[in-house]
């Protein structure tokens, strides 16, 4: 059992990337020790505490969008600054077979890196999808490529890679890769798309799929989906799990 | 062989577990996944008249001892509660659940008024939680603070439902025997106690109170004495059947609460330390120390730190 933090722990920042102009990563000072497609609830003292997943566990590294107040406040913050942070908590991904492919939309790419890294570690190959609105938005192409990763774009607007929504490349890859498995992480709407074509080729996948977190442990029910629990039975569920 | 049946106001509940109010209890499905997992009855989130959105994160910590909330009681409101308890009722027929809705008001009428509309979809029993301050007296005073105010509020609710009514009453009182008497007095058909006791976590390197709303309620093992002993001096004083809650994760805790007097025994917080599988566990570990202790029934335990 991994150790898990149940009140916030003070990290400082030790590094802040941009990757896009609305996405940035931040490095932290300090280890946890998680499954890809955990998530830790980042507290702001004053603001609020929001879920995120890990895109690494030693140093932690969180990727953060920004959408709304408390992610704007958090994008204000700069190395030497503390964020306090709790878990980690949920479901990760499970590595299912030797042959990978991973869709991400938006910051949802970022579990997908971190799954990326302990996949190739095991000796396993990925391709990975990526998708945004258009190509300043992709982010970590070249981490991915790094790591050894075949990588796929798709831009909605036409602007780098494939015209389109990452599930319709995913539809056009898939007789050529022959993938042992899906895992996907990105907005409603991909997942759904994502999860017809999994049923269609009998093709084992997990999806990481949110909801509104409070206590991030599974008693408050605030991010009940139908009856499972996004923050204790997932956020990464498999396909026949969710259906 | 052990027999875990208890009656409460007239229902058979399968075993005396009943999963406490805001623990879970927020959908349909949700509700007949705990029912599933061998509740004897589940209780729903408490719901209020309208639509309330809740206090910002951090609403709920576990701190070592047990847990602490202050999630401000949200909820979708009486309407949209009584459309989920109407499903919940349908998924939960088959096993032979009761269902308990809980509800909370800032006025005495706002209580009537939920009352009325979440009776509409006939849940088994409705808890009238009384720990929520009362706005009407504008001091934030719980109505459980006060016995006139709980048995004013507990009279509104039984002139509005002919269904069994439970009030929920609050440890942070110097007297709870006192309230459970006026509420007895006033009609309610069973009592719930303890809600969460009054706390408070700081950050020490923040400087700062961790929970948004600054202070919240103390739940889990840390409360189980208070919890013990408010039962033990509620059943002393009272008539009616109470539901033992507060820090019960194990089927040891069950059977102190029923030695203490209790007919049911609440269960909240062990769903964070055992999971959903607390129901069942609970229920074995009680049935096998009541066997070693040779009780064969529920009623033949409850209440013997009484007699000594
Ligand atoms: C398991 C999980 C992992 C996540 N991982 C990441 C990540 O790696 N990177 C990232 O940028 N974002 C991630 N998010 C989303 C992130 O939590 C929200 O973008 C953030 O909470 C928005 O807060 P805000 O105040 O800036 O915006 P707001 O204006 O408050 O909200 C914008 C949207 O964010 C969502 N949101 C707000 N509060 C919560 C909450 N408490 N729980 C869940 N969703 C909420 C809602 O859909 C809302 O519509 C994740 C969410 C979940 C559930
Ligand atoms: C996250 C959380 C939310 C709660 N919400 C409510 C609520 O809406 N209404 C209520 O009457 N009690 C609420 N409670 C109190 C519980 O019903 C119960 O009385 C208390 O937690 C003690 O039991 P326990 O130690 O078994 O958890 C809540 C408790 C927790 C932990
Ligand atoms: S966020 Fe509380 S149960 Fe999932």
């Amino acid at each position: 059992m991994p150790t898990v933090h149940n009140l916030p722990v003070p990290f400082a920042i030790k590094l802040v990337k941009d990757e896009s102009l609305k996405v940035k990563t931040f490095i932290l000072d300090g280890k946890l020790e998680a499954i890809p497609g955990q998530f830790v609830m980042v507290w702001l003292p004053g603001v609020d505490e929001k879920p995120f997943s890990l895109v690494n566990d030693s140093p932690v590294v969180i990727t953060v969008a920004r959408v709304g107040p408390f992610t704007s406040q958090l994008h204000e913050k700069k190395p030497g600054d503390t964020l306090w942070l709790r878990g980690p908590y949920g479901k990760g991904f499970s590595i299912e077979g030797n042959k990978l492919l991973l869709v991400g939309g938006g910051y949802g790419v970022a579990p997908l890196l971190f799954l990326a890294r302990r996949a190739r570690a095991q000796g396993c190959s990925v391709d990975a999808v990526i998708g945004a609105r258009c190509a300043e938005e992709l982010i970590f192409v070249e981490d991915f490529r790094a790591l050894g990763c075949q990588v796929h774009l798709a831009t909605e607007d036409g602007s780098l890679g494939f015209r389109g929504k990452a599930p319709e490349l995913v539809e056009k890859l898939i007789p050529e890769l022959r993938p042992d498995s899906i895992c996907g992480c990105g907005p409603e709407g991909m997942l759904e798309a994502l999860s017809e074509i999994a049923v269609f080729w009998k093709l084992p996948a997990q999806f990481s799929y949110e909801s509104y977190i409070r206590c991030g442990f599974g008693v408050c029910g605030s991010c009940e989906r139908k009856g499972w629990l996004v923050c204790r039975d997932g956020p990464v569920r498999s396909l026949s799990q969710s259906l | 062989m052990v027999n875990l049946g208890v009656d409460l106001c007239g229902y058979r509940l399968k075993n005396p577990l009943v999963l406490a109010s805001g623990v879970l209890g927020t959908g349909p499905e949700l509700l007949a996944r705990v029912a599933e997992a061998g509740a004897g009855a589940v209780t729903t989130k408490s719901c209020s008249l309208a639509p309330r959105r809740g206090h910002p994160n951090p609403t709920v910590l576990e701190w070592g001892h047990g847990l602490i909330n202050a999630v401000g009681l949200a909820n979708p409101g009486a309407e949209a509660m009584a459309r989920i308890i109407a499903e919940a009722k349908k998924l939960l027929a088959p096993l032979k659940t009761p269902i308990i809705a809980s509800i909370f008001g800032s006025t005495i009428e706002e209580f009537a008024r939920t009352a009325h509309i979440i009776s509409s979809a006939s849940p088994d029993f409705i808890e009238v939680n009384i720990s929520c301050p009362n706005v009407e007296e504008e001091f934030g005073r719980p109505f459980a603070a006060d016995p006139e105010a709980a048995a004013k509020v507990t009279r509104a609710v039984k002139a509005v439902t002919s269904i069994p009514v439970i009030v929920k009453l609050s440890p942070n009182v110097t007297d709870i025997a006192e309230v459970a008497c006026a509420v007895e007095e006033a009609g309610a058909d069973a009592i719930c106690a303890i809600n969460t006791v009054a706390g408070m976590l700081i950050d020490v390197y923040a400087g700062r109170p961790i929970l948004a709303n600054r202070t919240g309620g103390l739940s889990g093992p840390a409360i189980k004495p208070i919890a013990l002993r408010c039962v033990y001096e509620i059943t002393q004083n009272v008539k009616i059947p109470v539901i033992g809650t507060g820090g019960v994760t194990t089927g040891k805790d069950a059977l102190e609460m029923i030695m203490a007097g209790a007919t049911a025994v609440g269960v909240g917080s062990a769903v964070y330390y055992r999971g959903l599988q607390a129901f069942n566990l609970i229920q074995e570990e009680l049935a096998d120390l009541m066997q070693k202790l040779g009780y064969r029934s529920i009623e033949e335990v409850r209440g013997i730190a009484h007699r000594s």
